[in-house]
């Protein structure tokens, strides 16, 4: 027995040096290994909703176009495109193919397109299919899907007719709610379709041969891919599946994965073991969100521009969150958004409220009378689990009675039960976000409309809607960028948030790896051209 | 003993079906919705949903189509992994949890019955006094402490060595389960051995084990033979209900070392209330701990000749 263990001891070290042979950045085979935040929840790309399946599926598939290093739209499946105020045509090119072999057919985005907005697949996304001839009243079960505004002029050339004039067209179908699916395939594959490796078909830089699911999930190049040439990464190995960060951070500590995201405890680890970190934004915007409903309190103006002038942005970004990374919120429209030739906020600066005690008082005295109360009952501030939120809600509740004496109560809810809350209206002020679906303005300017499901605190104003609505039906850039020019203004004017920052990730990334891409649209982050050196810095 | 049999697994079988009703009415009395996202559908694409999940019907109709459904022994699919079966999560990751499970018990009981006669036998001396302070330590400290502070110690380990010996994380080869297991078995094991060691301390009084002593027999002899079988009988009746809740996953053992277990999305199932998996996986949780305390029970039989005699 004693012997039998002994045996069993001295191949342990043997079995754990097996594994070590290739490093998480291997320049001989270019291969890499990462670890994934959970388990893609499904790979179908016409119902996935998700960061962690938005990525694998960037890496795998490709629309008509696709993003590049800087974020420029171009040419994917498609080596050509016309857009106009009604129609667009995609001239497809001709080596594009699946990887079973077959071309990559104008039918096959038709196909997937139907099937999105069919009534039966309960897409989540087919919102945002909306601007296709059709599309919303397909949607809603009005029209067959064959009535779709698509067509096939031949096997590679697509014509789209438009509901309403898309500026943003050619970003739209870079996203993954636009990619091609296989009909034959999709039909062979029934509700199977994209449960596993082997129920999908690629036509990206990549293809899966393996998903375990929980475990692993493999990459590797696609060799049908028809701009393999530029593709130097051989695999992408997904070993580790957690959401743990401090895991994470171990597994990089040792060698075994080339990529994590860092929080605000391993950063400090991170910094410790002198790591080289690295920072980058996310795109998304967090701000406070009042409720509009009637009988609310915050429904009054003037409250909402008392708590307007004491707060302070830049305070909440560098004392609160206190990583690296944030940026103070300034507007509902973040910093990166492209306006007419430069930066949307570079052409049309928001106005900033000063930070102005008396003049903060002098609207709090104006609400309390216009409500006809003694005292502003106290406000509920609807925000989630993490410690993070927990964090910021104390420093505005601290905020709000130092400055104002007013009561904020907190009202810590779970995910689900949050949004319940949120959608019912249950609360004066909610802590919200938005993460940008494609790269235009519009993806946050329709927010406010009086028709957006977003619009959580119900905020109405015909005016909003008149700018939204203009915007819409322009595909012209000065027109459209006025519009949101003007939302901006507005949302300032009736404070209708309260922006707190533009949010930021701080991360470590293997130093021998070279052109990865961080993206606040579509697959981040983007390795598909990627390459191992030799020698990192 | 088959009549005692068959009694026992007719109140399991009620008792399964208590289980089931119990969380069906909790989980749809939780406020919330399943179906709510991030980003807020419209009502055509809310309609559709509700539909393919069955949620359209009314709750009755639904804990009549469930228990339908769970009969012939499907639990349907996922709410948040929408092409995959419940049967299918349990069936691929249950094996994971059990494998992890097994070991994290081989140690354990090792251990637990090992330190608790050493502790019985050494009884307020200093090797009880040392075990026993890390029996305390075992059972109050929580396992995502152990967990974190074991991986660091693997981290530590490999950096010094300059390459991996043990992997820190990840599931594949004996080698990655040895941590997490051993972690998992950790607060198990100090229980145990607190058993262990206080039913041996009763045993070591019995009248027979003096009248051992006074035939002469060897102290080891008296140990294995008279100590250690009298001694065991409450370690297995909890050993039962242990390895139900062992096998089946630990939730922070499996997030930090990155092991696809089913008590992930147990938990995660709960927090996305997810419906089907939550039904899915406390239904069998509940059935496999019924079917492993009535295993406990005829097993007695075995090892204790006065249980076979009722």
């Amino acid at each position: 027995m004693r012997s039998c263990l002994a045996a069993i001891l001295l191949c342990l070290p043997c079995l754990g040096m097996a594994q070590t042979e290739v490093t998480s950045a291997d320049f001989a085979s270019q291969t890499i290994t990462i670890a994934l935040n959970q388990e893609p929840p499904q790979l179908n790309g016409m119902k996935a909703t998700d960061q962690v399946s938005i990525f694998t599926l960037g890496h795998v598939m490709e629309g008509l176009t696709r993003y590049d290093r800087r974020g420029n739209i171009v040419p994917g499946v498609a080596e050509r495109w016309e857009v106009t105020d009604t129609e667009a045509t995609f001239w497809l090119r001709k080596n594009a193919r699946w990887s079973d072999g077959s071309a990559v057919t104008a039918d096959d985005f038709i196909t997937a397109w139907q099937n999105v907005l069919k009534p039966a697949t309960a897409s989540e996304y087919a919102f945002i299919l909306y601007p296709l001839l059709h599309g919303e009243a397909i949607n809603k079960g009005e029209l067959d899907p064959a009535e779709l505004g698509v067509k096939a002029l031949d096997e590679h050339t697509l014509h789209i007719r438009f509901e309403r004039p898309t500026g943003y067209f050619e970003k739209l179908v870079a996203f993954v709610t636009y990619f091609p699916v296989k009909g034959e395939f999709l039909a062979a594959k029934g509700s199977r379709y994209g449960a596993d490796a082997t129920d999908l078909l690629y036509n990206g830089p990549f293809m899966i041969t393996d998903w375990v699911h929980s475990a692993s999930l493999h990459m590797v190049k696609n060799t049908h891919y028809w701009d393999r040439e530029n593709i130097t990464l051989n695999a992408i190995n997904a070993d580790y599946i957690t959401a743990d960060t401090r895991a994470r951070l171990n597994l990089f500590i040792d060698g075994k994965i080339v990529h994590t995201s860092l929080d605000g405890e391993t950063y400090k680890d991170a910094l410790a073991q002198k790591l080289r970190i690295r920072r980058f934004t996310t795109g998304s915007v967090f701000y406070l969100e009042y409720n509009f409903r009637a009988g609310r309190v915050t429904n009054n103006i003037n409250l909402r521009r008392a708590i307007q002038h004491v707060f302070d942005p830049d305070e909440m970004v560098n004392k609160v969150l206190a990583t690296p990374g944030n940026l103070p919120g300034k507007s509902l429209f973040p910093v990166w958004l492209n306006g007419k030739t430069d930066k949307f906020r570079q052409e049309y600066r928001p106005q900033e409220a000063s930070l102005d005690l008396v003049l903060a008082r002098e609207y709090l005295e104006k609400a309390r009378i216009e409500l006809g109360v003694e005292q502003i009952p106290p406000l509920v501030l609807l925000v989630g689990d993490s410690p993070t939120a927990a964090k910021q809600a104390e420093y505005m509740q601290g905020v709000l009675k130092a400055k104002l004496g007013l009561d904020l109560k907190i009202d810590v809810q779970t995910f689900k039960q949050r949004l319940a809350k949120m959608t019912a209206g249950d609360f004066d002020i909610v802590a919200a976000g938005w993460g940008p679906d494609f790269d235009d303005v519009m993806t946050f300017g329709d927010l406010f409309t009086s028709w957006n499901m977003n619009n959580r605190g119900r905020y109405s104003n015909p005016e909003y809607d008149k700018w939204v609505r203009i915007a819409m039906n322009s595909a012209d850039v000065t027109v459209r960028m006025d519009a949101m020019g003007k939302l901006q203004q507005i949302l300032f004017d009736d404070a209708v948030i309260l922006p707190q920052y533009e949010q930021g990730v701080i991360y470590l990334m293997h130093p021998n790896l070279r052109g990865v891409v961080r993206r606040v649209v579509g697959a981040d982050p983007d390795f598909t051209h990627a390459q191992v050196l030799e020698k990192g810095d | 003993m088959l009549a005692y049999t068959m009694k026992r697994l007719m109140a399991g079988v009620i008792t399964v079906w208590f289980i089931a009703t119990a969380t069906f009415v909790a989980m749809h009395m939780v406020p919330g919705d399943p179906l709510m996202n991030d980003k807020a559908v419209t009502a055509e694409i809310r309609k559709n949903l509700e539909i393919k999940y069955g949620l359209d019907k009314p709750v009755g109709e639904q804990y009549l189509i469930f228990m339908g459904n769970m009969l012939q022994g499907d639990f349907g699919i996922s709410f948040t992994q929408q092409n995959r079966r419940v049967n299918d999560i349990i069936r691929d990751h249950f094996p994971v949890s059990a494998t992890l499970g097994v070991l994290a018990l081989f140690f354990a009981t090792i251990g637990g019955v090992v330190w608790g006669a050493l502790t019985a036998v050494y009884r307020n001396r200093l090797p009880d006094i040392i075990i026993m302070f890390m029996v305390i330590l075992g059972i109050s400290v929580p396992s995502f402490v152990f967990a974190a502070l074991g991986q660091l110690l693997l981290v530590n380990i490999n950096s010094a060595l300059g390459f991996s010996l043990v992997p820190v994380a990840g599931w594949g080869t004996i080698s990655h389960m040895l941590m997490p297991s051993l972690v998992l078995g950790l607060s198990t094991m100090a229980l145990l051995t607190r058993l262990m060691r206080s039913s041996m301390l009763e045993v070591i009084n019995e009248d027979y084990i003096k009248t051992a002593k006074a035939k002469g027999l060897s102290p080891l002899r008296i140990f294995f033979k008279h100590q250690l079988r009298n001694a065991i009988l409450p370690v297995i009746t909890i050993l039962g209900p242990q390895i139900a809740a062992i096998t089946t996953g630990g939730f922070v053992v499996e997030l930090v070392f990155a092991i696809p277990g089913l008590g992930r999305y147990f938990v995660q199932a709960v927090q996305q209330l997810d419906y089907t998996v939550i039904m899915g996986t406390t239904v069998f949780f509940g059935a496999f701990l019924v079917l492993m305390v009535i295993l406990v029970d005829i097993l007695y039989g075995f090892i204790d000749p006065r249980v076979r005699l009722q």
